[in-house]
């Protein structure tokens, strides 16, 4: 009959309206800055260069490869390499980025140079709420800015963060095994030199 | 007691004028009561937009705006603000003049259609005796002003929503002025006053509010439609339709100009809300006569309040009708229901009273809306839509 | 008028009089203040009607002549017909020649002036003509009687001399609407039939 629709969808609003007062999970809204929804594991925003440990500059893994500089398809990194080095997790000794900038108005968050990189120093980070007031400067993000520890990335990227632990400790252990192997190798092959490998390894 | 509450504005009016010069008392009666008509309906446009915001938050299961004040009740402030403060910016080849007389013309005529409305006890601004003819001649003038806010702005796509929202109203004024006779025929008399005063009586518990009869139901739900087609509201929002053609006649109006045409419109839905309560619900009159201590302004504003919720209520369920599915509506379906009710209101007037005249009335209402509801719909022939998918 | 106040049933305090609301009421024909501005914004809104260039700004002047006229009609307190100029010339007249315009010419302001070379002439007659007019109507039969008392005439009033002694007329005026809605239907039709 004509306007049996009407009535029926008339029904179902006030049906809502006197709901959403009676029942609350009717109401899907999440108050923004008081509520937030967390975000997904793959959620990613700009990068942020990972340091092991408490000292932002000494445990950076960054060792100023470059390669994600060339990589990155907007060309917003720019390195500037050390001109001297330091011991990374492995003890070996690399360069560092002196100067690591990343022009975030540029950046579109492609990730290239988070998949390119062999030292998993570069990631994505999260946060959204970036805003400045100054177009340049403010958005033109230097090595302190970009330095989060490897926590914060373990609390943004959970499954992620564990992966690429696991992995450098695993090279770590590898690694170990290797350096002892080779000084097993060495002290087993010339016993000439053994004396003078086994007061160098002892 | 009672009496006094009710009288209260009305002796309020007449202590005030006193203190003046006799020559002038009737002007200053008038300004008077016409501040306070701007000044009350003014602030129930900024409490509509907020509880049209919160309502059509609820009745869509999320929160109104919520920020501003507790509950989000002071945004109509935050609203006025930003309407105010923004740049008027007016279009270089517009027509300076015809593009700001026209929200002014709006706003006018608007607000000239209160003149009439009984608000209480005692309490119209003006007697008219030809009130209810008044009333709509001042509501066919809100055609003018569109017509001149679409074609100032120089932009085909505004004069395309101007010339859509003039032929909507057009159309949907005949259905609404034929609803009003129907009353007019009843009561015998064009004022509003008198209207409200046949209204006011009871049999038993039961008033006599002309809703109550089939003919009055039949009117009443053609003048509601009728008023929400003229005062451009959703379901009939298609010449400011928002998704559509932007915003149809005020594309090109920013700021406070914007303002005064929100103003307006729903200045002008209240204004037909008050004449459908004075029609139809018996404007100030209590529905049982032992509710009539209440004062009658409060009544009036309590009718007033229910029917803004309905609005807001079938704004927020029905989808906007096409521009020929409106014509068609108005045309094929509203106007022979009108004509339809002018006979129903002449036999209902013939009839002794009784049971039988609400029989032969009620089936002179439901019959023809039957078949008249068949008829249009078997004539488009409707049917479940099947879709042909390629192989 | 307008801003008569009628006395509101039994709440009227004792100092203002039925007979000073009467006084309120003029006599017709007599030039006072309401009667002189509606009349000059008659007068002004016609005038701008015919010298505007612009045809949409006419027909907005000749709306606001049709409004002084209104208001004349409700200064002589002939409310049914006031209010009813309003709702079909406001709001019917001027839509339709509004419509007219737009659907023909496109309201393009026009390239040569309005006034026409030969002014000076054409003045000079109007001004004679006016006079000889003037002289005519002031000396004519019709304007020596004295006004006669103002009828008080009611939308009732109305209604029962259209339903019984203008019965006629209202049929035959109800006629020709008809026929001019229906040939305006036809012709529209038939225009959507030749563009299929």
């Amino acid at each position: 009959m004509l306007g049996e629709g009407i009535v029926k969808g008339l029904a179902e609003t006030a049906r809502n309206f006197f709901g959403s007062y009676v029942s609350k999970d009717r109401l899907t809204t999440v108050q923004f800055p008081e509520e937030r929804l967390p975000q997904a594991e793959a959620a990613r925003n700009f990068p942020f260069l990972v340091y092991d440990g408490d000292d932002w500059q000494d445990g950076l893994r960054c060792v100023a490869c470059q390669i994600c500089e060339k990589e990155c398809p907007p060309k917003c990194i720019f390195i500037e390499k050390s001109k001297d080095k330091k011991p990374d997790y492995l003890g070996k000794a690399q360069f560092f980025p002196a100067v690591f900038n990343i022009d975030v108005s540029v950046c579109m968050s492609c990730q290239i140079c988070v998949e390119v990189c062999p030292f998993d120093a570069i990631e994505m980070d999260t946060a959204f709420e970036l805003s400045t007031d100054n177009r340049f400067d403010g958005l033109l993000w230097r090595k302190a800015q970009l330095a989060k520890s490897n926590d914060y990335f373990h609390i943004i990227h959970p499954v992620g963060a564990t992966e690429v632990d696991e992995r450098l400790t695993e090279a770590k252990v590898k690694a170990e095994a290797r350096a002892r192997a080779a000084a097993e190798a060495k002290s087993s092959a010339s016993p000439i030199l053994q004396t003078s490998a086994g007061s160098h390894t002892s | 007691m009672t009496e006094t509450l009710d009288q209260i504005f009305v002796t309020l009016n007449h202590w005030l004028v006193a203190h003046l010069p006799v020559q002038t008392q009737p002007i200053f009666a008038a300004i008077l009561s016409v501040v306070s008509i701007i000044v009350v309906f003014a602030s129930l446009f900024a409490m509509t937009t907020i509880l049209e915001r919160k309502g059509l938050g609820r009745f869509q299961n999320r929160y109104g705006p919520n920020r501003v004040g507790p509950y989000g009740l002071l945004q109509p402030l935050a609203d006025g603000l930003k309407s105010l403060t923004k740049e008027d910016i007016v279009p270089r080849s517009a027509d300076k003049v015809v593009h700001l007389l026209a929200p002014l013309v709006l706003v006018v005529a608007a607000f000239l259609g209160y003149a009439v409305l009984p608000i209480g006890r005692n309490m119209v601004a003006v007697n008219l005796d030809a009130g209810v003819l008044y009333f709509f001649a001042a509501g066919s003038i809100v055609e003018l002003s569109i017509f001149m806010a679409g074609w100032s702005s120089r932009n085909k796509y505004s004069l395309l929503g101007a010339m859509r929202a003039i032929a909507q109203m057009i159309s949907y004024e005949i259905p609404l002025i034929l609803s009003a006779i129907a009353v007019i025929m009843t009561v015998g008399s064009l004022s509003a006053v008198a209207i409200v005063e046949a209204q006011a009586a009871y049999t038993g518990i039961w008033p006599h509010w002309f809703v109550f009869t089939p003919w009055g139901f039949a009117g009443f739900v053609l003048f509601m439609i009728a008023g929400t087609a003229e005062s451009n509201r959703s379901p009939f929002d298609l010449p400011e339709g928002e998704s559509e053609i932007i915003a149809g006649y005020y594309i090109e109006y920013s700021g406070f100009k914007f303002a005064l045409f929100f103003l307006g419109e729903y200045i002008g839905m209240f204004a037909i809300s008050g004449m459908a309560i004075t029609l139809f619900l018996g404007g100030w009159s209590a529905p049982f006569p032992f509710l009539s201590w209440i004062p009658s302004y409060l009544w009036f504003f309590a009718k007033l309040f229910a029917l803004i919720a309905m609005f807001i209520w079938v704004r927020s369920t029905l989808p906007r009708l096409r521009m020929d599915q409106l014509m068609s509506f108005a045309w094929k379906f509203m106007l022979p229901m009108a004509l339809l009710n002018l006979v129903n209101v002449a036999v209902w007037r013939f009839l002794p009273s009784g049971l039988s005249r609400w029989l032969v009335c009620a089936v002179l209402v439901i019959v023809p809306y039957i078949l008249l509801g068949r008829g249009l719909v078997q004539s488009k022939k409707l049917e479940k839509r099947v879709y042909r998918f390629a192989d | 008028m307008l801003l008569d106040v009628r006395p509101l049933t039994n709440t009227m305090p004792s100092n203002v009089t039925i007979e000073r609301l009467d006084q309120l009421k003029d006599v017709p024909g007599e030039v006072t203040l309401p009667f002189f501005i509606l009349s000059v914004l008659t007068i002004l809104g016609a005038a701008a009607a015919l010298t505007l260039r612009n045809l949409v700004h006419c027909v907005l002047a000749l709306m606001l002549a049709f409004v002084g006229l209104a208001g004349l009609y409700l200064h002589l307190d002939a409310q049914f017909i006031g209010f009813a100029q309003i709702l079909v010339y406001i709001g019917a007249v001027a839509i339709l020649i509004v419509f007219a315009i737009l659907l023909t010419r496109g309201g393009e302001s026009p390239s040569q002036s309005i006034v026409s070379p030969s002014w000076a002439i054409s003045s000079v007659v109007s001004v004679i003509v006016f006079g000889v007019l003037a002289w005519t109507i002031r000396s004519s039969a019709t304007t020596r009687h004295s006004i006669p008392p103002q009828p008080e005439v009611t939308v009732k009033q109305i209604g029962d001399a259209l339903m019984s002694r203008f019965a006629l007329p209202l049929e035959v005026i109800g006629l020709l609407l008809t026929a001019a809605l229906v040939g305006a239907v036809t012709i529209a039709m038939q225009d959507k039939q030749e563009m299929k």
